[in-house]
């Protein structure tokens, strides 16, 4: 298959983006749960400003290897390098104040909150008053707090979500939970977006809205995007480049052109039986 | 209006007060619970403990002094009586530091841990704390003043005195002005602590935390931070419970019964609702009183002591999540 090891230096995409150098890479990544090996012995990059996705079958280790990004999983073997330096084992909410932040396959919203304080929470490692200044709403406290607000207002506008900004977000419908689930990752103005099937569940109209969304984010803000979809059109559409996962292993690794006609990956989804 | 009527109001009016105690302890349980799944076992003690240090304090009194004697021999037994409102404020920095050890001693070591064996850890805590307070203040019952107003309000007596009927004997309401101002100062505390989670950061991480973890580590919160947070705040709702039912009772022993007290409020409630813990208070509150008052002469009384499980047990039948508690599905 074609490699895609592009040099370290700054390209531009067809529509105009710029791609910058390797903002994150994965050497060697292994990680078990007792007997099951979900990654083995994977290695990509990010580049800086990129959409990269990343595909493969159910229980491929799509969404461990998210989780080892952000640092819900630590893994056996392997290193992550960030900007060039080796990443030391972190905590994940240490590894959001770095700048990373994440929605989940399986919604995880604040459920008894209303959607401005579920992405009010995402500005949290933005928010630097110490709780005595907050508890009794102290000048600096109050400023920061609308100061952010009005970001979180920003964002709202942005994903167009202005009639359930009140709303407890339990209440909402699948697809609008989903699409706040992003206002709080966005909220964190993160420099690596994690998103895990942003997509999955939506109708068509809803899978447009959210791709759209996806694309502004990555071209207005810059913002460097890792996604997990199953939708093979959407992930034509969206991404610069594709990794491609099977049974924890790496089987392609391409521009979506050659990954979908790369022979590894085509059997991988029609089910070739492994020998 | 008639004296049996009156007189039904103000069992209704100390209902509604008792009620509020038991809320506040039921309070502290909740908060903990919400956050960490923890069933806090030790809340009561922890009432005790913080009625025991401000009493000590304000008295004057010694750490250890049995202890300091037994070892060394010296009988040291005073020192310096702190007035009341450093003394407070000292209690409160004891509590901070009680979470915080809490966090690093317990918690820490027992993340992912099957709630049984939290439930345990605290159970451990409890008696642990109930020995250490011994210990550091003596075990004998103290007097606990703080300069709240106590005993009957004369002016509500006399205000009512003229409202029964004519020819009825009616003296006038009686009401405490100890559970007057406890209910003032437990609606304070109540309203400040949803304010402060409504509209602050850190309320916000508070709620964030008890809704998912996950989610909340992926928003940059620190459960370890919070959770030393919540045991702060349950420490402080603990020492505003023991300050409140130490001044009725005494500070002694009991005080950490009250804990039992808040059990029933909870299944009443819900472990996770704060409006729930405070409508389960007043309701058992009130309907203990009201069911003493009305129903208790004729099975012989001293119906108090168990009417609230009763009540509780009924809830548990019929209405297993509680008042305001999410309904239980299991997934299929
Ligand atoms: N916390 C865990 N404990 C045990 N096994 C796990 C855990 N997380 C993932 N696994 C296992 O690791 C493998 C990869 O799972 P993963 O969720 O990463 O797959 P996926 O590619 O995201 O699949 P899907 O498309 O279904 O979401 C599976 O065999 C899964 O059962
Ligand atoms: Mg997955």
């Amino acid at each position: 298959m074609g490699s895609m090891e592009g040099p370290m230096s700054e390209t531009v995409t067809a529509d105009g983006r710029t791609i910058g150098g390797v903002l994150m890479e994965m050497r060697g990544i292994t990680l078990r749960f007792g007997g099951v090996t979900a990654i083995k012995d994977i290695s990509f990059d990010i580049r800086e400003g990129e959409i990269r996705a990343i595909i493969g079958p159910n229980g491929a280790g799509k969404s461990s290897m998210l989780n080892v990004i952000n640092g819900f999983y630590h893994p056996q073997d392997g290193e992550i390098w960030v900007r060039g330096k080796k990443r030391r084992a972190l905590r994940p909410h240490q590894i959001a104040h770095q700048g990373i932040a994440r929605t989940f396959q399986n919604i995880a919203l604040f459920k008894g909150m209303t959607t401005l304080d579920n992405i009010m929470t995402g500005r949290f490692t933005k928010m630097r008053a110490p709780w005595w200044q907050q508890a009794v709403w102290a000048g600096p406290a109050e400023r920061e707090e609308t100061a952010n607000r009005e970001i979180v207002e920003r964002i709202i506008d942005f994903l167009e979500i202005q009639p359930i900004r009140k709303t407890p977000v339990g209440r909402l419908p699948y697809g609008m939970q989903k699409r706040v689930e992003l206002g709080r990752a966005l909220a964190a103005e993160p420099k690596l977006l994690l998103l895990d099937e942003p997509m999955a569940g939506m109708n068509v109209e809803e899978k447009e809205d959210m791709s759209r969304f996806i694309l502004d984010v990555n071209d207005e803000f810059g913002t460097t995007i890792a996604l997990i979809e199953h939708d093979m059109g959407v992930v034509m559409d969206l991404s610069d480049r594709v990794v491609v996962l099977d049974y924890g292993q790496k089987i392609g690794d391409g521009t979506p052109a050659d990954v979908r006609n790369d022979q590894a990956v085509i059997d991988a989804y029609l089910g070739v039986p492994h020998d | 209006m008639s004296a049996d009527f009156l007189n039904l109001i103000e069992v209704i009016l100390n209902g509604l007060m008792a009620g509020v105690m038991y809320a506040l302890v039921a309070l502290g349980f909740v908060l903990i619970f919400k956050a960490s799944g923890i069933f806090n076992y030790a809340q009561g003690v922890m009432a005790l403990f913080a009625a025991l240090t401000l009493v000590g304090l304000q008295q004057g009194q010694v750490p250890f002094a049995h202890l300091i004697k037994a070892v060394t021999g010296l009988d040291v037994h005073h020192w310096w009586s702190m007035p009341t409102l450093l003394a407070l404020l000292v209690t409160v920095g004891v509590m901070i530091l009680f979470a915080f050890l809490v966090e690093r001693l317990i918690l820490k070591h027992l993340v992912n841990q099957e709630p049984i064996i939290l439930f345990m850890a605290t159970i451990g805590l409890a008696y642990f704390m109930e020995g250490f307070g011994d210990l550091m203040w003596g075990s004998e019952i103290k007097k606990l003043d703080i300069g709240i107003p106590s005993g009957g309000s004369f002016w509500l007596e006399e205000a009512t005195i003229g409202w029964a009927a004519e020819g009825e004997r009616y003296f006038g309401m009686y009401i405490d002005l100890l559970d007057v101002w406890a209910t003032v100062i437990a609606v304070l505390l109540v309203v400040s602590l949803m304010l402060f989670s409504q509209y602050t950061k850190t309320g916000r991480a508070l709620r964030a935390v008890a809704d998912d973890h996950q989610a909340a580590l992926s928003v940059g919160i620190s459960l370890r931070t919070i959770w030393v947070i919540v045991w702060s705040i349950a420490g402080f709702v603990a020492l505003v419970a023991g300050i409140m039912w130490g001044s009725k009772l005494g500070v002694q022993f009991s005080l950490s019964l009250i804990a039992l007290k808040a059990l029933p409020v909870l299944m009443l409630g819900g472990f996770t609702s704060i409006p729930g813990a405070i409508v389960g208070g007043l309701i058992i509150g009130v309907g203990e009183k009201v069911f003493e008052f009305a129903i208790g002469p004729m099975i012989g009384g001293a119906t108090e002591n168990w009417f609230a499980y009763v009540l509780a047990l009924l809830f548990l039948v019929f209405r297993p999540q509680g008042l305001f508690g999410e309904k239980i599905i299991e997934r299929v």
